[in-house]
């Protein structure tokens, strides 16, 4: 009797035991993984302080007209990030307007119309496309591209729309080569296989069922793709959108070596100028003087901010759609 | 695009499921069933390959107009597969072919010449899930008059609210019209679907098993909606509720294997197959 009674508090015993290392265990795995979260927040935050305490001595100097200013002569110590500002945004809406289009044209295709045989191919090719590194780009954008550019497309593009009056001011000036226009073309190369791919994985989220019924009610393939496809998808869409955007702002390497790198704005589309991340990279060795290195710090800051709102505005802008749609 | 609703010569026959000349001209176990309806879809000979698999093997059956036919069998018999046939809906995939002849008021659907999208327009089908487009219940219905017709505002007014009337769905979302479709309750975004396929005046409805996902309630709406539809439409149905073919169908079709066993009356089917097969699947001992 009492045998079987210590065996069984044995028993007990080391049942308790046991759990008891297990809450142990679990505790310890949901502070580690919580650790590692935490470590997501604070290495933003990291960045954010480190890039405001190195801009803080050319904000100082400069203050918000920093912003506003076109003028950037290291020689007198004369910094404005006006012309990177406008370099980065332009070359990105080139991007993105020549890149929505084609990406969305190949993931429909892919999706809603490619043979079996093609399918395959064509997916590993656009894997391919995306990684590419980007200084392969540059080099084939300085060395290709660019001379293209200047003795095919730009003549022609400034003989035809640079004799239009209203987009003149647009396409005027002499064919550089190199310059916004060959940037953006560059960059929209560049997202191309980013916005594919994604808005190919979400068109293919689209229910068969969904799809048939509306093809069951006599729809086109351009009917239903473009009434219920796009807007079931479009979350992820926007999302694929807002990625390549992404990589187009920050985008450094092919961007330096085609875009020629000149602090100024024009009104041409085809002359020189550069980006944040263009002029980063290419002034930071050589930049002296606390003044100087700080402004580069101040674009990095800025660049931040443009693609922290860019962000913003998409998830305010899915927010919205969906409130809309009262889903 | 013109259709007409009422055919005098089939709504003669439409509320009589069994004629009574059921027993004339006996040539083979029993009279052809339904002889002397009006004929809407006419089967013949049908094969169908999934990349050279024989999905379905030499299929001969008429669909009566203004009658509903239920297909019953166990799963992967090519119910939904001949259902699919109807519409061309597999012409959508690679490597799916039909051979032999589906007349649809005497033409052959099958033919390569025949315009896909406006057959769908003329045979509206209705899935196992309901499948509402991402926008308002009114553009639901609106999406598919759209294709085909250009109507005044009022007009579409009209025909949405005559297509959510037909569906018994009117009274419970004349109120939010502008809402998602998507924010319907299952039974409500099925009988949704169902007003879609009607507002584009079809003369054939394609039911595939249209309650599968549905609670009780709303699948007996579904069914007394079935029921009502039956005086406008040739109804096709394919269930695996037993009862269901029993309640709601003049006509079943019992398929195994991807052949036709025994098509029939619904009440002789049920009550007194002439096939071993049909019987045993009826009564539950296999399936």
């Amino acid at each position: 009797m009492t045998e079987i009674a210590l065996t069984l508090t044995d028993a007990h015993a080391s049942t308790a035991r046991r759990a008891r290392r297990q809450r142990l265990q679990d505790a310890a795995f949901r502070n580690a993984t919580l650790a590692f979260a935490l470590l997501v927040l604070l290495i933003l935050g990291g960045v954010m302080v480190s890039l405001i305490d190195g801009a803080l001595p050319a904000l100082r100097t400069f203050g918000l007209g920093f912003v506003g200013t076109e003028v950037w002569n290291p020689v007198s110590e004369q910094f404005g990030a006006l012309a990177p500002i406008y370099g980065t945004l332009v070359t990105s809406v080139i991007a993105m307007a020549v890149g929505i289009p084609v990406s969305f044209g190949i993931a429909l295709f892919i999706t809603e119309m490619c043979p079996a045989w093609l399918k395959r191919p064509l997916g590993v090719a656009i894997e391919l496309l995306a990684g590419i590194p980007s200084i392969i780009y540059g080099i084939w954008g300085l060395f290709v591209f660019a001379p293209f550019m200047q003795s095919t497309v730009q003549p022609f593009l400034i003989a035809t729309l640079g004799q239009i009056p209203g987009l003149d001011n647009l396409f005027m000036g002499p064919p550089y080569g190199i310059g916004i226009l060959t940037a953006g073309l560059i960059l929209g190369i560049m997202v191309l296989p980013f916005i594919t791919s994604i808005t190919r994985d979400v068109f293919e989220t689209v229910p068969p069922m969904v799809r048939e019924s509306a093809y069951g009610l006599g729809a086109t393939t351009w009917e239903v793709v473009w009434n219920v496809v796009l807007p079931y998808t479009r979350t992820g869409v926007v999302g694929g959108v807002m990625l390549g955007l992404g990589r187009a702002l920050g985008e450094t390497m092919a961007v330096t070596f085609v875009i020629g790198n000149a602090h100024r704005i024009s009104s041409s589309i085809l002359a020189p100028g550069t980006t944040i991340s263009a002029s980063i990279a290419n002034e930071f060795t050589e930049a002296v003087g606390d003044v100087y290195t700080s402004s580069l710090v101040a674009l990095g800051l800025i660049l931040f901010m443009i693609t922290f709102t860019v962000l913003s505005i998409a998830k305010l802008m899915l927010l919205r759609l969906q409130r809309k749609a009262g889903v | 695009m013109t259709m007409t609703h009422m055919d005098a010569n089939s709504h003669a026959h439409g509320s009589h499921p069994m004629p009574p000349d059921m027993l004339a001209g006996t040539v083979a176990e029993r009279p052809i069933a339904g002889a002397g309806l009006p004929e809407k879809i006419t089967v013949r000979n049908l094969d169908f390959f999934y990349d050279g698999y024989r999905a379905l093997k030499s299929i001969s059956l008429p669909l009566y107009d203004r009658q509903v036919t239920a297909f019953i069998g166990p799963s992967g018999c090519g119910k939904s597969t001949l259902l699919r046939i109807l519409n061309r809906m597999y012409d959508l995939y690679p490597k799916q072919v039909a051979t032999g002849e589906v007349l649809l008021d005497g033409n052959n659907i099958l033919s390569p010449k025949q315009d896909l999208n406006l057959l769908r327009a003329r045979v509206g089908m209705v899935f196992q899930k309901p499948t509402p487009f991402p926008m308002s219940i009114y553009d639901n219905i609106a999406f598919g008059v759209k294709l085909y017709e250009k109507l005044s505002r009022a007009d579409m007014d009209e025909r949405v609210e005559f297509s959510l009337r037909r569906a018994a769905l009117w009274d419970e979302v004349k109120d939010k019209l502008r809402q998602n479709g998507m924010s319907l309750s299952g039974g409500q975004q099925q009988r949704l679907c169902i007003a879609r396929a009607i507002a584009v005046k079809p003369s054939v409805l394609l039911l595939d098993e249209p309650t599968s996902a549905l609670d009780p309630i709303s699948t007996a709406k579904c069914e007394e909606l079935v029921d009502e539809l039956r005086s406008d439409y040739c109804i096709a149905i394919v269930t695996h509720n037993m009862q269901q073919a029993a309640r709601i169908s003049n006509f079943t079709a019992f398929m195994y294997l991807g052949e036709l066993i025994e098509f029939g009356n619904t009440e002789e089917i049920f009550t007194n197959p002439t096939k071993e097969k049909t019987s045993e699947y009826i009564t539950g001992r296999f399936g």
